[in-house]
């Protein structure tokens, strides 16, 4: 890690100037009460005093991705098809881009996507030449709210992992430490705008951090998470109380940093079309419909029961015990019926040793 | 005694021959009172009943049809349910209602932008005023600033079917009049076509098409095969661009005209804030204007778009 160094709040936007020449930019800016992660616009203000509603997501793994685009030729005499043209989104190279002023939760959201659109098995193209491109300037918490819980599943407040440079707020503007090379790049290229930080300023920052740790409620042991939501499996009523509360929408999955499910659509007008691959929810009633007409998960007690169970005991099985949760708390605090990840968590905790009937 | 103990009496007396309550339970803080099914009389411990009621649990009757259901309701939520009834989705007999008359509930958004309510442990209300502990700092804030909108304008506090009235009616804030005249619509009126186009266009490049807003409302009632959602026929892209999108919000409320009764759950569940309850509220105002009524009043009326005259009073056919 380099030096720390100091940037004032007004020069941000001088920052995010320098970097957007070059590269596309995805700041959180406020519309209509709502703090959501868009293009920077210079024209408007960029915030950071809480965290967004919308996660980075979007700028790696958009939610709308164009696969290929179609063309079926017809025989202008015989109207047979004559044929398929298609182009390939891959062949036009995505921009280089950054994603400014996420919290760690939201950036830590990717190494998820990591384990499963880059490893051994597989290297999805999609995915991996934009994440290849995208920087990320994390800001640490400083004040986690009621729905945070990034330590219960190995994050902090102030966690670097997954971020190219992390800032930290202090009085009159911003603690800054490159993570990585790419981060330092990101620096040096706009160098004049910061200053070193002195001894009383790196000590203000580690305060702030502090701090912000020290809001955090205590964290439950989640070593037996796995096994005590495998002992709830077959008990329906659990679920269906744990959601009494959902509707069954897919705000949770869209919101959340590692929810990676998508879905692969021919849109057609006419003869010509698209491959559009875009984000599903393992919420909707259709993401487990099958063809037959059969649907394993007809309901929101089974619907939820997959969500939890994939990020809590599925995927740490498959994925050498990493919960795949990043404790951001998005799916809690903007559910229209406040349904508590968290309460769920610890109720199959709570009964861990009880068979179901 | 109190309306909570009126109220958890009444429940504990007809739980036995339901399958359940709905209900709003304690949350994760002290501003919000997710709903909850009582099933066993031990399970009413954890109701409650205050302005962080907010959900209409109206909207989950359609999940719940077959069996015997219990339902807390708020004046607003009651015209949910009469619509309900109106339309025959829900069975009268199937149903116990427990009607609270409600002084208004709050909207958390309003709250967070005056207060620092990251840690809300505990909520009181005195003399139109909400305090709130947050941490280790209580502040409070009037009610009238953090009430949602649609309360601020009711007209309807007391639900007008019920089996069970729990406590006092309460006096409408506002006369029929003055909870007809909506300042947010009437900004929209004076918007010329360009501007208006431009208001929406902004807003809807923002939703997710996350469906919180259908699955919210209590009158959505194709749910698992809306058209948004449906490969055959193939009625929308699912490409989130600001047309889809668009075209899936008006279509949501087209098939709300007349039957909306503007309790603001899409609006309210909306995780970006999408002003879409100006869209229902202003296809119930042309309703209003052409059949004179309005849903979710009168349990034995027929919503104008479920029946048809050959000839309209107020709809002048175009003559050849």
């Amino acid at each position: 890690m380099m030096a720390s160094l100091f940037i004032v709040s007004k020069d941000i936007p001088q920052w995010l100037a320098a970097m957007a020449k070059t590269r596309k930019v995805f700041a959180t800016q406020r519309e209509s009460g709502a703090i959501i992660f868009k293009p920077y616009d210079p024209g408007r203000e960029v915030v950071f005093e809480r965290e967004s509603v919308t996660s980075c997501k979007e700028a790696v793994f958009p939610q709308t991705k164009v696969l290929f685009s179609y063309f079926v030729k017809k025989n202008p005499e015989t109207g047979e098809t004559a044929g398929v043209a298609i182009e390939e989104s891959l062949n036009k190279p995505a921009p280089q881009a950054v994603v400014f002023g996420t919290r760690p939760c939201g950036t830590k959201g990717f190494l998820t996507f990591d384990r499963v659109f880059d490893c051994d098995r597989i290297r999805d193209p999609y995915y991996t030449s934009l994440r290849e491109r995208t920087a990320f300037i994390t800001l640490a918490c400083d004040r986690p709210g009621a729905t945070c819980f990034c330590h219960w599943v190995g994050g902090a407040p102030d966690d670097p992992k997954g971020s190219d440079a992390l800032l930290t707020p202090v009085e009159g503007g911003f603690l800054v430490e490159a993570v990585t090379e790419k981060g330092e790049e990101l620096v040096n290229e706009a160098r004049s705008l910061f200053a070193e930080a002195d001894e009383k300023r790196r000590e203000e920052g580690a305060a702030v951090r502090d701090k912000a740790k020290g809001m955090l409620t205590p964290k439950p042991d989640l070593t037996d998470i796995g096994p005590a939501l495998e002992k709830r499996f077959r008990d329906l009523d659990f679920w269906e109380d744990m959601t009494a509360a959902c509707v069954s929408c897919n705000m949770c999955t869209y919101l959340c940093p590692t929810c990676y499910c998508f879905n692969i659509t021919d849109e057609s007008d006419g003869q010509a079309g698209v491959r559009l691959r875009t984000w599903d929810a393992c919420m909707s009633q259709q993401y487990s419909l099958e063809a037959s007409g059969h649907n394993p998960r007809p309901t929101r007690a089974h619907r939820m029961r997959n969500r939890v169970n994939h990020k809590f005991w599925y995927h740490p099985k498959e994925y050498g015990g990493v919960i795949s949760c990043c404790g951001c708390g998005r799916c809690v605090k903007h559910c229209p019926g406040s349904v508590d990840i968290r309460r769920i968590l610890l109720t199959a905790l709570e009964r861990k040793d009880e068979d179901a009937e | 005694m109190s309306q909570l103990t009126e109220l958890k009496e009444a429940i504990r007396k007809a739980l036995p021959d339901l399958d359940l309550v709905l209900g709003w339970r304690e949350g994760y803080d002290a501003l919000h009172a997710p709903p909850y099914h009582i099933r066993r009389q031990e399970d009413l411990e954890h109701l409650v009943f205050g302005p962080m009621c907010v959900n209409n649990l109206a909207s989950q009757l359609m999940h719940l049809r077959g069996k015997k259901v219990g339902i807390i309701v708020k004046g607003c939520d009651a015209r949910s349910v009469v619509e309900l009834l109106q339309e025959k989705i829900v069975n009268r007999e199937s149903l116990v209602i427990f009607a609270m008359p409600c002084k208004g509930v709050l909207d958390v958004k309003k709250i967070r932008r005056a207060l620092d309510i990251d840690h809300a442990r505990e909520v009181h209300f005195h003399n139109g005023t909400i305090e709130i502990t947050s941490g280790d700092k209580t502040s409070s804030v009037e009610l009238k600033d953090v009430l949602a909108d649609k309360c601020l304008r009711c007209h309807y506090p007391n639900a007008t079917e019920y089996d069970h009235f729990i406590g006092e009616p309460v006096e409408p804030r506002v006369s029929a009049e003055e909870a007809a005249a909506d300042p947010a619509m009437e900004e929209l009126a004076g918007m010329d076509l360009t501007e208006r186009f431009a208001f929406w266009k902004t807003h809807m490049n923002r939703c997710l098409r996350c469906y919180a807003c259908r699955n919210s409302c209590p009158l959505c009632f194709c749910r698992d095969v809306c058209l948004a959602d449906s490969r055959d026929p193939h009625w929308q892209s699912q490409e989130t661009s600001v047309r889809e999108k668009w075209m899936f919000q008006m279509i949501h409320a087209m098939h709300l005209a007349g039957r909306c009764t503007q309790c603001g759950e899409c609006e309210r569940a909306c995780p970006v804030g999408i002003p879409i309850l100006l869209l229902k509220k202003h296809l119930n105002a042309v309703v209003k204007d052409l059949f004179n009524y309005e849903a979710g009043i009168d349990p034995t009326a027929t919503p104008p778009l479920f029946t048809f005259k050959v000839e309209e009073e107020n709809i002048k056919e175009i003559e050849l």
